[in-house]
């Protein structure tokens, strides 16, 4: 078991035929990924190394049955990509793209809410579940084991170092999620802790937040209230000034709020396990579960 | 990117916004002769900066016609402004804003932001303008209204009247209210914006007018916008933020001495972090992305390079997309030029290892691979000062 992506999910790439598109689809196949198709308009009855693509994901859903789509789209067009996902009845959308207008977001993230699908990012590394040995983004996959503890991040090299120590520590992995860095996205801290909290493969949950936003602040709260399995946290972004975006669009100090510390407060009050020590989480992680 | 407080009045006043009479001046004889056309008793000084806090900063002046307007505009054009939100540098101001002062019956708050929770444009009002929404939130929570508007549906008419009559009971002055509202609500959605601010908005007789104007623009809606593009002062931002960013890495400057270099924003907050830790102080916040070249490398490595503040250079990267052995190269290529006269501590990890290991092994530069991360952010510190 795994949460949001498993061995049945068929996966489609939406901008399958550009680079990043083929390069990536082709990495989440040799990890073992079901990729069944892709789509790029145009371009129907070609193949990506034995991938068929469509000209439509209604095209590409109705002949594979696909029900995970990937998504890589320039920025200034991807909102249109994930409303055509939503339409074609695609249930987990990923959208790997970087840079997207908030207000696009926003708008698609309507829909996407409206009819109950799920979104993954934008700006997000993807989604990984390596019992199932499931790779829907663009995570190195080597160094990712299976294993019991669920990864849930706004980043993306972070996550990896933490998925490496974990590896090394012995600790595999359920699933790992990045919810990406953008001010809005789809998937939430909650969202996926909900998930986590009725799948019997996850046993321990790390939660690698930073600066912007109140996401962890909400994540503390459902914790405290209704979360049973212990909690790792890691923050970061204690040196950002305010004001400043930090790489992510999202990693933003305004008007007082969003820093680190008050996320490192209400998640310790909430319980969970806070490290200050990026290079601890791993080895506390594998004290916790004995 | 943000506008200048005079550029975003006149994104206002096109559309019908009552701004106060005046003008855009950058020389101190401008400002004299500005204010005699303006024909009023007491006329309002302010310095255009990407600044709030430019009031207490002296960045304002209010001075009456017997006054020598000409020694007040020279005393703030052309002179750095230190806010409390600049630090100590301050921002150059180039202009001045001189306009009339209008007599104010009641300072009103209109906000436009993107809520990240809800994903939907929301607009927040108060009756208690003049100071700033974070004070007011903290202080007088009840006394801001917000309405949430659809992404499809837009902002209705009576959302715009919900939140005007919870400003005043007076029929005109709602009508008004609602206009503005409108207005900031359209520049915001047209736009592309991160805020839309008007603190205050003044009632003053029959009239409501925006004494002050904020319209802040999102970056990565830009391309739909040149036009605002064209708006940008560059002086207003660091000269190294912009020109990493023009090369796509991420650069923020920072206080310390030891100088980093990080693939992913996530990881590159988190070494800052870990340097601190082990009670060191960052130079600077470099994130170079997931996919850089070995340009892109040795391009982030010489802006630390120039900078005479840095002691020490740290590079920590996690090799996804970005193999070990394309930094190695951009490493070696900027080290080769600009000499190695730094420690550089390495910690390097993921794809093609070996080969980054070999090449920076083979290269004869003084750089100290250590493999692990905690080490190696204690050993930065410790080089950065012995040196």
């Amino acid at each position: 078991m795994a949460i949001l992506v498993n061995k049945e999910s068929r996966v489609i790439c939406q901008g399958i035929t550009g680079k990043n598109g083929t390069f990536h689809s082709l990495a989440c196949r040799d990890y073992g990924t079901n990729m069944v198709g892709g789509v790029t308009p145009g371009k129907q009855g070609e193949y990506v190394d034995g991938i068929p693509v469509f000209n439509t994901v209604w095209a590409a859903v109705k002949e594979t049955g696909a029900n995970v789509s990937l998504i890589f789209v320039p920025a200034a067009h991807a909102m249109d990509p994930i409303l055509e996902a939503v339409d074609a009845g695609i249930e987990v959308i990923v959208c790997i793209t970087e840079g997207i207008p908030p207000l696009d977001t926003a708008c698609a993230l309507h829909t996407v809410r409206e009819e109950g699908r799920r979104l993954i990012g934008p700006n997000t590394p993807g989604v990984i579940s390596p019992p199932e040995r499931c790779k829907v983004g663009i995570m190195p996959g080597y160094i990712h084991k299976p294993g019991p503890v669920g990864v849930i991040s706004r980043s993306g090299t972070l996550t990896y170092e933490v998925v490496d120590q974990l590896t090394k520590a012995g600790v595999g992995q359920s699933t790992c999620i990045g919810l990406g860095g953008d001010p809005v996205v789809g998937m939430s801290f909650v969202d996926v802790l909900k998930l986590f909290k009725d799948d019997p493969a996850t046993e321990a949950v790390v939660l690698i937040g930073e600066i912007g936003g109140a996401a962890e602040e909400q994540a503390a709260k459902y914790i405290k209230q209704e979360f049973n399995k212990p909690v790792v946290a890691y923050i970061a972004g204690r040196l950002a000034p305010p004001g400043k975006r930090m790489g992510h669009a999202g990693a933003i100090i305004s008007g007082g709020t969003g820093t680190a510390q008050e996320k490192i407060r209400a998640l310790s009050e909430a319980g969970a396990t806070v490290i200050d020590n990026l290079t601890q989480v791993g080895a506390v992680m594998q004290k916790i579960l004995g | 990117m943000n506008l200048h407080e005079y550029q975003a009045k006149d994104l206002l006043a096109a559309r019908g916004v009552a701004i106060p009479r005046g003008a855009v001046c950058y020389e101190p004889l401008e400002a004299v002769i500005t204010a005699r056309h303006l024909k009023s008793e007491v006329v309002v000084l302010k310095a255009q900066a990407h600044s709030g806090g430019r009031g207490k900063a002296g960045g304002v002046a209010i001075v009456s016609r017997e006054d020598d307007i000409r020694a007040r505009a020279a005393a703030i054009i052309g002179k750095r402004l230190v806010t409390r939100q600049t630090g100590a540098q301050g921002l150059p101001v180039a202009a001045i804003l001189v306009e009339e002062v209008l007599p104010v019956d009641q300072e009103l708050y209109l906000g436009v932001i993107l809520d990240r929770n809800t994903a939907r444009v929301t607009i927040m009002a108060s009756p208690a303008g003049g100071m700033e929404i974070e004070t007011l939130a903290r202080e007088h929570p009840d006394k801001i209204f917000t309405v949430s508007v659809h992404p499809f549906i837009g902002l209705k008419p009576y959302q715009a009247r919900g939140l005007a009559y919870r400003l005043t009971d007076d029929r005109n002055i709602a009508g008004e209210i609602v206009k503005v509202i409108t207005t900031l609500y359209e520049i915001f959605v047209g736009y592309d914006c991160t805020l839309t601010e008007i603190n205050p908005l003044v009632i003053t007789g029959d009239r409501v007018v925006a004494l002050d104007a904020k319209v802040n623009i999102d970056d990565h809606a830009l391309f739909r916008h040149p036009e605002m593009g064209r708006l940008r002062d560059r002086t207003q931002e660091d000269l190294l933020e912009l020109s990493a960013r023009k090369e796509g890495l991420s650069y923020i400057k920072l206080d310390g001495n030891i100088g980093c270099i990080v693939n992913g924003a996530g990881l590159a907050m988190a070494t800052l972090d870990l340097i601190a830790l082990h009670h060191g102080a960052p130079a600077n916040f470099l994130d170079v992305g997931g996919g850089a070249s070995e340009q892109a490398i040795a391009d982030a490595m010489s802006i630390l390079l120039e900078d005479k503040r840095v002691k020490a250079v740290f590079i920590n990267i996690f090799g996804g997309i970005l193999r070990c052995d394309v930094l190695a190269r951009g490493v070696i290529k900027a080290l080769n030029r600009y000499g190695a006269r730094l420690p550089v501590i390495a910690r390097i990890e993921g794809t093609n290892i070996d080969i980054g290991k070999q090449l920076f092994e083979d290269s004869g530069l003084p750089i100290q691979m250590i493999p692990s991360l905690d080490e190696a952010a204690k050993l930065a510190v410790e080089a950065a000062q012995a040196a």
